[in-house]
């Protein structure tokens, strides 16, 4: 059966189509090709004039050990959010699926923190870790641990990963307790007479049913602390110390708006945009053939 | 091979009782159907067999053990559900390995009672393919093999042929009875469906709300059922009822409402019946016609009649064969005479 609306005026679809074509182009499309366009031009100090340098921008930027540096930094933040960010929330899931009084307010309470801004999520971990006054800081050096993220490197990437999972814990518990619920009861119960301990339910029944789920969660999560923990860097640690936890993104704003480099910047965001469409690319072709049974 | 004991077995949620106390002895190799309408308990009473529901008061006992705080695995069962419950993302050999492998059973002998079940169940061109690429009865199939490798105690079905269509139903339903036959496995069989319930059981169990109404053999249940219920529950068309007023000479004194199969009344003509009345609607099945013949009184009585349709409106004479009539008093008890 085709399921199709024919328009008889010719213009009537154009016209339906023009606000989010719009959208696209002036708030996508131009910024993207603004950068692009930029990324080959070299500004003088003043920003009165500018060179084309071809793809100068880009070699000065491989060549440069702390763009190389932020990449590892990236990699390390997201691979560390996206695990840790995952598997609290399919924990909490798993625990939240099995609640059965009072599971309403549970489930509410736990989706909560998607509600809060990424700044004032940075900002509540900055107070509760801030090294002189900071209540957790407090508590760490009760037990003896002295706590400094502003000179420690590690510390730092510690707390933004913290505050950035956090954040996160929330979108990814509902989707595995969504996950969850459509896995058929009886399928458990087959194989609990089979006399599968709940553990190894969960190991071979449970988790590979949830596989298209935790697909779709990897990817998001990954263009999530990619892209959308810049609030959270930003009002934790500005990228430091030295530049421990400056991620790519990160690195794009502090080289073009702090450093003034416009064309280093633009070249960066370019850069990003590659990896964004990888990623989009692999999410497409994974998610539209399912990587399951 | 084991018997199956229930001995006062109830089940609340919360305050509801739901099951208010059912007994029922299960012989070694012996098939039990338990047949209801929705919401009877029987489902629950299943599950509470198995072990995935508590029992709330009451004892069960397979093979003579007492089970009632043993989980599910550990009760020596295997149960077919009415969705099938196969594992999707594993092929038919995995799925019928599965409960096997984590008894930690050889692998050869895993081996051999897969392809045995599988032969049985004529799965050994599908033993690679995955749940979703096999047609209904297939999965049905292989729900039995997952059921039939563990070499169970006991067998529990509930509802298994639900979601087949009507001509696999039959079919399947045939293959269980064989298969239940040669294997010898005592069994408990759940539906809603009166024909598998007639055609399947060596007992049926016929519960209403929470009770067992009636336990007996199926020929036994059709033709002396125990109750109003039994006897408008189990029969399609269900036993015609008809009010002892109509019949007044040779209604027992006590009875409050008379019952009479279908295939025990005849048409006749309008005078010579013991009762009479119009033709509402006729029924072609074929074989027989159901007539349905409103009475005087306004209720429906119907007749299977060899004969083809008849007319709407025409009036009928409806004779009795009068030994086959049940009394039944006002709790709805068929009373014995």
């Amino acid at each position: 059966m085709e399921n199709r609306v024919t328009f008889n005026n010719r213009w009537l679809p154009f016209l339906l189509i023009a606000p989010q074509l719009l959208v696209t182009l002036v708030f996508f499309f131009w910024p993207a090709g603004q950068a692009v366009w930029q990324s080959m031009y070299l500004p003088d100090p003043f920003g009165l004039s500018s060179e084309y340098v071809g793809a100068e921008n880009f070699w000065f930027l491989f060549e440069d050990p702390y763009y190389r540096a932020s990449f590892a930094t990236t990699a390390i933040f997201s691979s560390l959010v996206t695990l840790s960010s995952m598997s609290v929330a399919l924990f909490l899931a798993v625990m939240a699926d099995r609640v059965i009084k009072g599971s309403g307010a549970y489930r509410t309470l736990l989706i909560w923190p998607y509600a809060v801004a990424p700044a004032i999520a940075g900002v509540l971990w900055l107070f509760m870790f801030n090294p002189s006054i900071g209540v957790a800081t407090y508590w760490l050096k009760v037990l003896g641990y002295d706590w400094n993220h502003v000179l420690n490197g590690t510390e730092a990437m510690g707390l933004v990963v913290a505050a950035a999972s956090w954040k996160q814990i929330s979108y990814n518990f509902l989707f595995f307790l969504a996950g969850l619920q459509a896995i058929p009861k009886s399928v458990i119960e087959a194989a609990a007479i089979d006399g599968a301990s709940f553990a190894k339910r969960f190991w071979t029944i449970v988790f590979p049913l949830l596989s298209p789920t935790t697909f779709f969660l990897l990817v998001v999560n990954i263009v999530y602390a990619f892209f959308e923990t810049f609030a959270v860097i930003h009002t934790i640690t500005a990228g430091g110390p030295r530049q421990d936890t400056t991620i790519l993104v990160y690195k794009v704003f502090a080289d073009g708006f702090v450093g003034q480099d416009l064309g280093s910047s633009a070249a960066q965001s370019v850069v990003l945009l590659f990896i964004v469409g990888l990623l989009t690319i692999v999410q497409f072709k994974f998610i539209e053939r399912r990587v399951h049974y | 091979m084991a018997t199956i004991t229930l001995n006062a077995v109830k089940k609340t949620y919360g305050k509801t009782e739901v099951i208010h106390g059912v007994d029922l002895d299960v012989a070694d190799g012996e098939l039990i159907v338990i047949v209801g309408p929705s919401g009877c308990g029987k489902s629950t009473l299943l599950r509470m067999v198995a072990g995935l529901e508590t029992i709330t008061a009451g004892e069960i006992s397979i093979a003579g053990r007492k089970v009632n705080d043993l989980e599910p695995h550990e009760r020596d069962i295997a149960m077919v559900f009415q969705n099938y419950a196969l594992y999707p993302h594993m092929s038919v050999r995995k799925n019928l390995a599965y409960g096997l492998k984590i008894a930690k059973i050889p692998t050869d002998e895993i081996n051999r009672r897969v392809a045995k079940a599988a032969k049985m169940l004529q799965l050994d061109d599908y033993l690679d393919r995955k749940p979703r690429q096999l047609s209904g009865g297939q999965r049905q199939r292989v729900a039995m093999g997952r059921a039939i490798v563990r070499e169970p105690a006991a067998f529990l079905f509930d509802e298994p042929l639900s979601n087949l269509d009507a001509k696999l139903r039959v079919q399947m339903r045939m293959e269980i009875k064989a298969l239940q036959r040669e294997l010898g496995v005592t069994s408990l069989y759940v539906t809603h469906d009166q024909v598998e319930a007639m055609t399947m059981a060596d007992r049926v169990v016929v519960m209403n709300a929470g009770i067992a109404e009636q336990i007996g053999p199926p020929l036994e249940v059709y033709r002396n059922p125990a109750s109003l219920f039994v006897a408008g529950f189990i029969g399609s068309p269900p036993m015609n009822f008809i009010n002892p007023a109509l019949l007044s000479d040779i209604a027992p004194a006590e009875a409050e409402t008379l019952g009479i199969r279908p295939e025990h009344c005849a048409l006749t003509t309008a005078e010579a019946g013991r009762l009479s009345g119009t033709v509402a609607f006729c029924e072609a099945l074929g074989a027989d016609t159901l007539v349905h013949v409103r009475m005087a009184d306004g209720s429906l009585l119907i007749v299977r009649s060899d004969g083809d349709p008849i007319e709407t409106g025409e009036a009928v004479g409806v004779s009795l064969e009068t030994p086959e009539i049940l009394g039944f008093d006002s709790d709805g008890r068929a009373i014995r005479s």
